[in-house]
């Protein structure tokens, strides 16, 4: 007799399907319009470049690619090496108190994130630009990184770093020959995470940018605000295929983050 | 072992604790806990002239006297419209949840029941838009609901053809909602499909074996199995749709609007920071409340049936 367990059901393929439809068909709406010749983005009228050129001699756009990158290079090195800290402490120690700093900013809304820090950056008369960015975004990101380091930790061999230890290695000699190279796929992947969310964060930087500091992100905001252009197709575009190619390196290295 | 010995490991210990714990754990306190206790006293004080906020204390002939008030909390109450906005958001969110699990029940179950070759890229297909920019995916749906659009020139030949008024979807809770169901729908998949994998199947052949129809195998067995999945993803979609601004803000109109439009206000446009303070710790109130629920209700007693 045929299992039911064993197989989907031709119910369940058709309703799978069109899920991923849903999931699809917008945007391929938004990159099939990136190529086409016309203003409005209603009906096919034929192919064209045209509105990639456009955007490329467009100089706010190309500034604030500019900052998204320095921003996300920064936060996710300073975000690496912190939530790698937090991990390993959380693993080691048990912390509650660490856990929940660390997974507090992850809980929140980003609204709460974004205007909570704006809030303390006008308090302490900071000015608003890529450095306050750059403070709020380590703080949402070393959670993730911790957290990939954690999950890296939990499923080593313990009685690997036992076996140092018996055959004589220091704490330090143990951890930095045997732990920390177990933990690099880990240690990269959070840090890889961390670079993707802070380049497409909108929300916290939304509060925490000032004048000139525009990202990528609040760039289409406000291009999107005024009028919906073809240039925002376009732009929309290249940064998906961009998200596409860290996403593919991200997975060649630690397919298990993903999976997360 | 020699007791110096021991205390000198033990040094050690305390010394990596500290090394360890220390720099994140400072650098959330300011930059986490800080700002939220700096929130929380700022809904009990004046706002600025100029927006921002009035100096907290004042110092006169007869010492320091506090300038601290309740009003900012009393005004939540003053009228209805903050509450009933509060609670039309909680709606969309319920809405919004309960169209994920929805639609996120038969894609999870067909990627749990495929072969284990295809699971990974099945997995994959769900996970990839969910990478494309939060704004990408938001102006998708502003294209494919313009007026000028084809979703909306076809919907509205159907209703001319009965005689009824052309409608928009540009800028209304519809459009609000599909939005909001389709920046979240992956994060109910991906912990109701964890779930559903570890499902013993030998369950559900037993239950065919004794004669139970498919319906019955599903509401008997993998439903009620799959219930700690779909609370974790109901908090991860709940939570972050409940806060949301954007949306509304692109999709909604002014009928669509919801209460993280309000808390932007506040702090951006009208900048009376005490009242977007007040608004900004009720959601952070209503957050912590859900979370913990979602914790009791995901806790390993509800989640070790069923496994393999």
């Amino acid at each position: 007799m045929a299992r039911n367990s064993a197989y989907p059901s031709k119910f369940l393929i058709a309703a799978g399907s069109l899920v991923y439809l849903f999931l699809y068909v917008p945007l391929a709406v938004v990159v099939l319009f990136s190529f086409n010749d016309s203003k409005l983005n209603a009906e096919w009228v034929g192919f064209t470049w045209k509105w990639y050129h456009k955007l490329f001699q467009n100089g706010d756009i190309l500034h604030a690619a500019a900052n998204s990158l320095i921003i996300a290079t920064i936060s996710a090195l300073l975000a690496t090496v912190l939530g790698t800290l937090a991990g390993l402490s959380i693993y080691r120690f048990r912390q509650k108190w660490l856990s929940a700093l660390v997974l507090g900013p992850i809980a929140m809304p980003d609204i709460l994130i974004g205007v909570s820090l704006l809030l303390m950056f006008i308090l302490f008369n900071a000015t608003l630009g890529m450095t306050s960015i750059i403070l709020a975004h380590v703080s949402f990101c070393i959670g993730f990184v911790a957290l990939a380091v954690q999950s890296r930790l939990s499923g080593m061999d313990q009685s690997l770093v036992e076996a140092a230890r018996d055959l004589g290695a220091t704490p330090l000699q143990a951890f930095r020959l045997v732990t920390l190279p177990l933990l690099k796929p880990g240690i990269i992947a959070g840090g890889m995470m961390a670079f993707t969310l802070s380049i497409d964060d909108f929300v916290i930087t939304f509060f925490t940018a000032g004048v000139g500091s525009s990202t990528l992100p609040l760039e289409i905001y406000s291009m999107v605000k005024i009028a919906v252009t073809p240039e925002v197709n376009a732009v929309s575009t290249l940064l998906m295929l961009v998200t596409l190619v860290l996403i593919t390196a991200l997975s060649r290295i630690s397919p298990m983050v993903l999976r997360n | 072992m020699s007791t110096f010995f021991t205390a000198a490991l033990n040094r050690a210990e305390r010394l990596s604790r500290i090394l360890l714990s220390l720099p994140p754990g400072l650098y959330l306190l300011l930059f986490f806990a800080v700002p939220s206790l700096m929130m929380l006293f700022a809904s009990f004080r004046f706002s600025g002239e100029y927006g921002g906020l009035a100096p907290w204390y004042y110092i006169d002939d007869g010492g320091i006297t506090l300038d601290l008030t309740l009003e900012n909390w009393q005004r939540l109450f003053e009228t209805d419209i903050y509450l009933s906005l509060l609670i039309k958001s909680l709606a969309y969110a319920l809405v919004t949840t309960l169209i994920c699990v929805l639609m996120a029940y038969p894609i999870a179950l067909m990627i749990a029941r495929s072969q284990k070759r295809y699971r990974d890229l099945l997995l994959l297909l769900v996970i990839l838009p969910f990478w494309s920019n939060f704004l990408v995916r938001i102006y998708a749906w502003m294209i494919i609901f313009s007026p000028q659009g084809a979703l909306t020139a076809a919907l509205n030949a159907v209703t001319s053809s009965f005689g009824l008024e052309p409608i928009s979807l540009m800028f209304s809770s519809t459009a609000v909602i599909v939005c909001l169901v389709y920046v979240h729908l992956p994060f109910m998949i991906l912990p109701l499909y964890a779930n559903l994998e570890k499902h013993d199947h030998r369950l559900l052949d037993a239950a065919q074996d004794l004669g139970a129809n498919r319906f019955q195998c599903f509401w008997l067995i993998t439903w009620p199995l799959s219930l700690p999945g779909i609370y974790a993803g109901a908090v991860l979609v709940f939570i972050p749709s409940l806060g949301i601004f954007a949306i509304p803000d692109l999709l909604g109109g002014t009928d669509g609007i919801m209460i993280g439009n309000v808390i932007k206000q506040q702090f951006v446009e009208s900048r009376d920071w005490p009242f977007g303070s007040v608004l900004s710790l009720v959601l952070t109130a209503i957050t912590l409340v859900l979370v913990l629920v979602a914790a009791k209700l995901g806790s390993p007693a509800g989640e070790n049936n069923g496994k393999k």
